[in-house]
C-alpha cells in the first residue's frame, strides 16, 4: 500500500467518475485522460494550494492542462473537489456546457487556463510563473504536457525559456504515455530520451512511474526542495490505464463505445476503489 | 475626444519608438504591472530604457515570437499588463495562433506591437515587409487592431492601453513619423478623427498615408474639388457610423493604406459601407503582392502609396458617383 492512501483514493474516484462522465457521450479522448489521473490527484488531493470555493483567488497555484484534451478528468477532479456539483458532469460536450471538449477558463470554474492548440500550454505557464514572480507571490504554476505534444516547437522553445528565467515555481510533467492519434509515438515521432532533453534544456528532471502517487509526490517534492531549475517530471504512464475498454483498444487516444460496452469497466473502477478504500 | 491637426505637416523630430519607450516608462513608474517583452529586438524596438530601468519587468525572449506571445498571455492571467514586439510580420502572422488561442479566445489582456509597417520595412525588404499584419488578425474575433499616425497619437494610445482591456495589435512605425497632430491631442479607441470637412469625396487614411491624404486633399481643393479626410487609425472594430456619415455627404469615398487592400483598410472601411451607405469606394494600397527591397520613397513610388495617387483615386471615384 502507497504511503499516500488519501490521495489514492482520490485518484480511484477521480477514474470512476471520468469514466461515468465519458459513458454518458459515448465517445471521448479517455486514453489520455486516464494515464494523467494520478498526477491530478497529487495535485488537487493536497499538493496545490487552492480554494475551491474561490477558483480566482490570486495567492493560488495553478495548473495549466496544455493537453487540453485531457479536460474531462480534469473536470471529475474539480467535480470532487466541490468547484462544481458532480452532476454536471454528465454535461461534457453538450451544447450550453460549461464542460467542453478542451480546458476553457471562461467556462468552468476552477480551470486555470485555456487549452486546445498543442504546444501552447508552456508558454502560458512560464507566464504565470513568471508574473506571479514579478508581483511578489510564491504560488506554484503547475503544467501537464502529452508527449506527442512535444513534437511542437513551442514546447521546445518555452523549455529554454523556463531553464533561462530560472522558473523554479513551475514544475511541469509530461504524461509520457507513449501514444499519439495516429499510432506509437515511437512510430509516428519518435522523442527520443525525454528525460536526456529536458536535462539538456536545464530543468530537473526525473522519470517516475506516473500511477504511483507516492513517487509522483516525492518527485514534487524535490523539485520545490530548491530555487534554481524548473521542474520537469516524466510520468511513466499507460494510456487508457484503469480503463478496461481503453486498454483493449490501439490507439485508443479517441475511442467511442456504447453506455454498455463502457459499463464493465466503470465496474472494475468502482471495486479497485472500494479496494483501495479497505486496504 | 479632442484634438488638433498641424497647419504643417512635417516630419516629426522624435522617433516613434523613442516615444514609446519614454511613455510606458513613466507609466510603469507608477504601475507595477507594466512588463515588456522582446524577441531579440530589443535594440530595434527602442525599449532599452525600459530595460534598464525595470530590469525586472522587461524579458529579452531570444528569437522565439510564439513563446513569447503565450508567455505574454500567461503574464496577463497573473494580472501583468505585458507588451509584446517583434517586427510586424513575426509579431502577427508568424504568431496568429498564439494570438487566436493563447490570447484572444481566453479574453485575455496583452498589447501586441508590430513595427515596420508596410514599405516603411524598407532596407529589410519582402521578408519583413508586412502587407498583410492586420488582415492576418482581422477574423479574430474581438481583437483590436490600431495604427497609429505619428508620435503624439501613439503617446495617447500607449497611456489610453495602461487601462483598456483586451488584446491589441499595435502597427507602428519605428523611426521618424510624418506629424500630424498637435501635442496633447486626444482620441477615442474605435473612433475615426475627422482631420478635413468636404463635400465631394471622402478620403479614408491610415499610417504614413494620412500625410499623404492631405497633400492629396489640399491638390484637389485647389482643383475646386472639396475633399473630407479621415484618420481610421482604429482597423477593427471599425467606425461605421463615422464612415456612413461621410459616405452620404461626401457621395463617394477613397481608402489609403500601406497595407495589402485584400483584408486591409479598404476591405474593413467597403464591408462597413456596404451595409450602411454603399458608395463608390475606390482603394489605394497594395494590390495583393509581396514586398521588396528599397528606400522607403523609392518604395512609396514603386507601390503608388502617394498624393498622386490617392488625388486619381478621388477622381475615379467622384466619376462613378
Amino acid at each position: 500500500m502507497e504511503k499516500n492512501k488519501a490521495v489514492r483514493v482520490f485518484a480511484e474516484e477521480i477514474r470512476v467518475e471520468t469514466l461515468k462522465e465519458f459513458a454518458a457521450l459515448g465517445f471521448g479522448h479517455v486514453g489520455g485522460a486516464m494515464s494523467v489521473i494520478e498526477a491530478l490527484a497529487v495535485l488537487y488531493g493536497g499538493e496545490m494550494r487552492i480554494d475551491p470555493k474561490n477558483p480566482q483567488w490570486p495567492e493560488r497555484d495553478r495548473l495549466v492542462m496544455s493537453k487540453g484534451h485531457a479536460g474531462p478528468s480534469l473536470y471529475a477532479t474539480l467535480a470532487l473537489k466541490g468547484y462544481f456539483p458532480l452532476e454536471v458532469l454528465s454535461t461534457l460536450n453538450r451544447g450550453g456546457t460549461i464542460l467542453p471538449s478542451h480546458c476553457d477558463r471562461l467556462k468552468t470554474p476552477g480551470i486555470d487556463m485555456t487549452t486546445g492548440s498543442l504546444g501552447q500550454g508552456i508558454s502560458l505557464a512560464c507566464g504565470l510563473a513568471l508574473g506571479n514572480r514579478m508581483q511578489g507571490r510564491d504560488s506554484y504554476t503547475y503544467l501537464i504536457l502529452g508527449d506527442g505534444e512535444c513534437n511542437e516547437g513551442q514546447v521546445w522553445e518555452g523549455a529554454m525559456f523556463a531553464a533561462h528565467f530560472k522558473l523554479s515555481h513551475l514544475i511541469a510533467f509530461v504524461d509520457l504515455n507513449k501514444q499519439q492519434l495516429d499510432g506509437s509515438t515511437k512510430d509516428v515521432m519518435d522523442m527520443g530520451d525525454m528525460v536526456q532533453k529536458f536535462e539538456s534544456f536545464g530543468w530537473l528532471t526525473s522519470k517516475v512511474d506516473g500511477h504511483n502517487v507516492d513517487a509522483i509526490l516525492d518527485a514534487v517534492h524535490a523539485g520545490k526542495a530548491q530555487s534554481e531549475k524548473p521542474v520537469m517530471i516524466i510520468l511513466d504512464t499507460v494510456k487508457g490505464n484503469g480503463c478496461e475498454l481503453a486498454m483493449q483498444k490501439f490507439p485508443n487516444h479517441h475511442i467511442a463505445f456504447t453506455q454498455e460496452e463502457m459499463a464493465p469497466s466503470i465496474a472494475k473502477a468502482e471495486a479497485v476503489l472500494a479496494r483501495v478504500k479497505g486496504e | 475626444m479632442s484634438y488638433t491637426v498641424k497647419q504643417t505637416i512635417e516630419k516629426e523630430a522624435v522617433e516613434m519608438r523613442a516615444v514609446y519607450a519614454a511613455t510606458l516608462c513613466e507609466l510603469a513608474r507608477e504601475d507595477k504591472r507594466i512588463c515588456v517583452l522582446d524577441a531579440d529586438l530589443v535594440g530595434s524596438s527602442g525599449v532599452k530604457p525600459f530595460f534598464k530601468e525595470f530590469p525586472d519587468r522587461a524579458i529579452d525572449c531570444g528569437i522565439q515570437e510564439n513563446n513569447m506571445i503565450g508567455t505574454a498571455a500567461g503574464l496577463s492571467a497573473a494580472g501583468m499588463i505585458p507588451f509584446a514586439h517583434s517586427f510586424g510580420p513575426f509579431a502577427s502572422r508568424r504568431c496568429v495562433d498564439q494570438i487566436f488561442i493563447s490570447c484572444c479566445y481566453p479574453k485575455l489582456n496583452v498589447r501586441i506591437l508590430g513595427t515596420d509597417p508596410g514599405v516603411t520595412a524598407a532596407y529589410n525588404g519582402g521578408t519583413h515587409m508586412p502587407f498583410e499584419d492586420m488582415g492576418t488578425l482581422m477574423s479574430i474575433p474581438g481583437i483590436t487592431l490600431v495604427e497609429p499616425t505619428d508620435s503624439v497619437q501613439l503617446e495617447w494610445l500607449i497611456r489610453e492601453l495602461q487601462t483598456a482591456y483586451g488584446v491589441f495589435y499595435i502597427r507602428m512605425q519605428r523611426k521618424l513619423a510624418v506629424g500630424v497632430f498637435e501635442k496633447g491631442s486626444d482620441f477615442e479607441l474605435g473612433k475615426i478623427a475627422r482631420l478635413r470637412e468636404g463635400t465631394d469625396v471622402c478620403l479614408v487614411a491610415s499610417g504614413i498615408m494620412v500625410g499623404e491624404a492631405l497633400k492629396a486633399a489640399d491638390s484637389l481643393r485647389a482643383q475646386g474639388i472639396s475633399a473630407a479626410v479621415l484618420n481610421a487609425f482604429t482597423w477593427k472594430p471599425m467606425d461605421a457610423q463615422t464612415l456612413c456619415e461621410y459616405a452620404g455627404k461626401c457621395g463617394c469615398v477613397v481608402t489609403a493604406e500601406n497595407h495589402n487592400v485584400v483584408g486591409g483598410l479598404g476591405s474593413a472601411v467597403a464591408s462597413a459601407l456596404s451595409a450602411g451607405a454603399p458608395v463608390p469606394v475606390e482603394m489605394v494600397g497594395i494590390y495583393d503582392t509581396f514586398g521588396e527591397v528599397g528606400t522607403e520613397a523609392y518604395l512609396r513610388e514603386r507601390f503608388d502609396l502617394t498624393a498622386a495617387a490617392i488625388e486619381r483615386a478621388a477622381k475615379k471615384a467622384i466619376a462613378r458617383k
